[in-house]
């Protein structure tokens, strides 16, 4: 059993992507992601593997693509109007159906927007991380732990389907110390024949490319690819129900803001309010059944965000507007107060000794 | 029968995409001839540019990446730093590599890192239809310089090699041409020298080639190596313009 160490959780980042055999690693400074950068350089050659501070993030994801051809676990770390500018090399990865994992620890937007905790890059990360067709995987940790035990997961799925996989966190995440234990796991081996690494006169060149000419021979390539994101959805969707059972009021919640609706959900349950939380683990694919299967009891459902409510209408399509979805958020790198999403449940349920 | 000559065995049998006389084929031909020569094409990677020459990936037998607009500097770091013992390089025109890719270019050979580029600057865009490249003449009309390029309002053209040759990561900057035949030999023996250079792992290499576009210049395959030679070598004069490891040695 590894120990309980203290960490950052941007720290943890770094030392899980080493432990699940990332040894390239491609950087750009940016705040509030900066130490993932910052551990990597130090670790990396204790490892034998590369750090590269690039000249840019679009730089550093498209290293991230080269060394991804070459059949290596490669990652890269950005904060928001850094993530921005590796949504070329996103789509290119995508579109060259590339493995590699992407760390997002959002700040505020838009523009240079703050260097608060903020969740406003819900929508680039799910619905559009590049241009095209294309889905990657995000996933939202909601702790230092989980920071570190999915990065083993991104890892392992995108090689296992192909595809850019996001660890989608913020600032608080990435600033906040936890304990964490490393799990004790071996990367799942993929044979990767498809790599671009030299045939060593073995076998056919192997060429690594998003571009086809002819309409219906990429039409074909993005249909065969989203056979493969739907396989992604029947298998990967994740999510944590939190005293939905009986509840009359579930708070959809992810990463940060789900801990705050987590001490607001405990306060009002002391006083008798039927309040539980659906968490989404994975925000591609989205939780849908299990947002369906946690809301059975509800009455109303609320939507805790960081942003002007981006995941809102995910959620409402998810139940399929049966169930009035209501919203509450601050923006701008505010974070909200348990006791201002308590007042949200009071205002949304009936009864409690309040 | 003897065989006398016969294509480079580093080139697939898919037909070339390049317009009549375009001379990128020249350079594919080069640098085929020297990987095989060099023994080097089972740990081959290129890659391939957007542009004209976004296609290199189906004519040469090792294995390729396509990369993004400009990029291709930054995916060949990828590359190198996966693959140790591989032999990198990037073919790239001058939209891809003196406008969109500048910084790619720039700190990839600050960094002196050990790839091979292949700059290929025949002063205009090819594959979207002839506009103005960084590289384009002062006065070259194209179809976004249709008065001529202004250099007050449009600038000058950029001198790739002379501005690498200012960085210290560089270790080999040679501008050749292909308008000729003793020109094709000393491309050839350029090309051949960058690679040796990255197999001895010396560092960063640029041959960039002075190259034609009938197509965009709008003039007969002849009149555009013509024409090179008239007009782009005067501004873009070749030789060496870096050479670190020939330096030390003579010191």
């Amino acid at each position: 059993m590894a120990a309980r160490v203290l960490m950052k959780g941007n720290e943890a980042l770094a030392e899980a992507a080493i432990k699940a055999g990332c040894r390239h690693f491609f950087g750009y400074p940016i705040t509030p992601q900066t130490e993932v950068a910052a551990y990597m350089a130090e670790r990396m050659p204790q490892v034998g593997g590369t750090y590269l501070q690039a000249e840019s993030e679009i730089a550093a994801i498209n290293m991230v693509l080269g060394a991804a051809a070459a059949g290596v676990r490669a990652m890269t770390s950005s904060s928001s109007p850094g993530i921005s500018l590796k949504t070329e090399g996103i789509s290119y990865l995508a579109g060259s159906d590339l493995p590699c994992v992407i760390i997002s620890i959002q700040r505020a937007g838009p523009g240079l927007g703050g260097i608060q905790p903020a969740q406003s890059d819900y929508n680039q990360a799910t619905k559009a991380p590049g241009h095209g067709d294309l889905q990657i995987l995000v996933f939202a940790p909601a702790s230092v732990q989980e920071m570190a035990n999915l990065v083993f997961d991104a890892f392992d799925a995108a090689d296992r389907y192909r595809i850019p996989a996001m660890i989608l966190g913020d600032g608080l995440l990435g600033q906040m110390m936890e304990p964490v234990e490393f799990p004790d796991r071996s990367p799942v081996e993929i044979p990767k024949n498809w790599a671009t690494c030299g045939h060593e006169n073995k076998r056919e060149h192997n060429i690594i490319n998003s571009l086809y000419l002819q309409a219906e021979i990429l039409e074909g390539i993005i249909l065969e690819r989203y056979k493969r994101y739907a396989q992604i959805e029947a298998t990967e969707t994740r999510a944590e129900q939190y005293l939905t059972t009986d509840a009359e009021l579930v708070i959809v919640a992810y990463g940060a803001s789900s801990r705050i609706a987590r001490s607001a959900i405990d306060t009002a349950r002391n006083h008798g309010i039927k309040a539980g939380m659906l968490r989404p683990i994975t925000l591609w694919p989205f939780p849908v059944k299990e947002i369906q299967a946690a809301t059975a009891t509800a009455k109303n459902i609320l939507v805790v965000e960081m942003s002007m409510g981006q995941m809102v209408n995910d959620v409402k399509l998810a139940v399929e507007c049966k169930l009035p979805v209501h919203f509450f958020g601050r923006t701008g790198g505010v974070i909200p107060t348990p006791a201002e999403v308590l007042q949200q449940i009071k205002a949304l349920t009936t009864g409690g000794a309040v | 029968m003897t065989i006398i000559y016969q294509k480079s065995q580093a080139l697939t049998d898919t037909p070339l995409s390049y317009c009549p006389g375009c001379t990128h084929g020249i350079i594919h031909k080069l640098l085929a001839e020297t990987i095989i020569e060099l023994g080097v094409e089972g740990k081959t990677v290129g890659v391939a540019p957007v542009g004209c020459s976004v296609l290199a990936y189906n004519f040469f037998t090792f294995d390729m990446v396509q990369a993004p607009h400009g990029r291709a500097p930054a995916v060949a770091t990828g590359l190198r730093r996966a693959l140790p013992d591989g032999v990198i390089f990037t073919y790239q025109g001058d939209g891809d590599l003196a406008a969109i890719g500048t910084a790619e270019t720039i700190h990839a050979a600050n960094r002196g890192e050990n790839i091979v580029i292949i700059f290929v600057n025949n002063a205009i865009y090819g594959m979207t239809g002839g506009q103005m490249a960084p590289t384009s003449l002062p006065g070259q009309a194209t179809q976004t310089s249709p008065y001529g390029r202004d250099v007050l309002a449009a600038g000058y053209p950029l001198r790739i090699c002379e501005l690498l040759s200012t960085l210290e990561g560089a270790t080999y900057a040679e501008r050749v041409a292909v308008n000729t035949v003793p020109n094709i030999r000393k491309t050839k023996a350029a090309i051949k020298k960058a690679f040796r250079l990255q197999l001895a792992k010396k560092g960063f290499s640029i041959v960039e080639v002075l190259s034609t576009c009938p197509t965009n210049w709008g003039v007969t395959p002849v009149a555009a190596l013509d024409w090179l030679k008239e007009n782009m070598i005067p501004c873009y004069p070749l030789g060496v313009y870096k050479d670190k490891i020939a330096g030390e040695a003579g010191k």
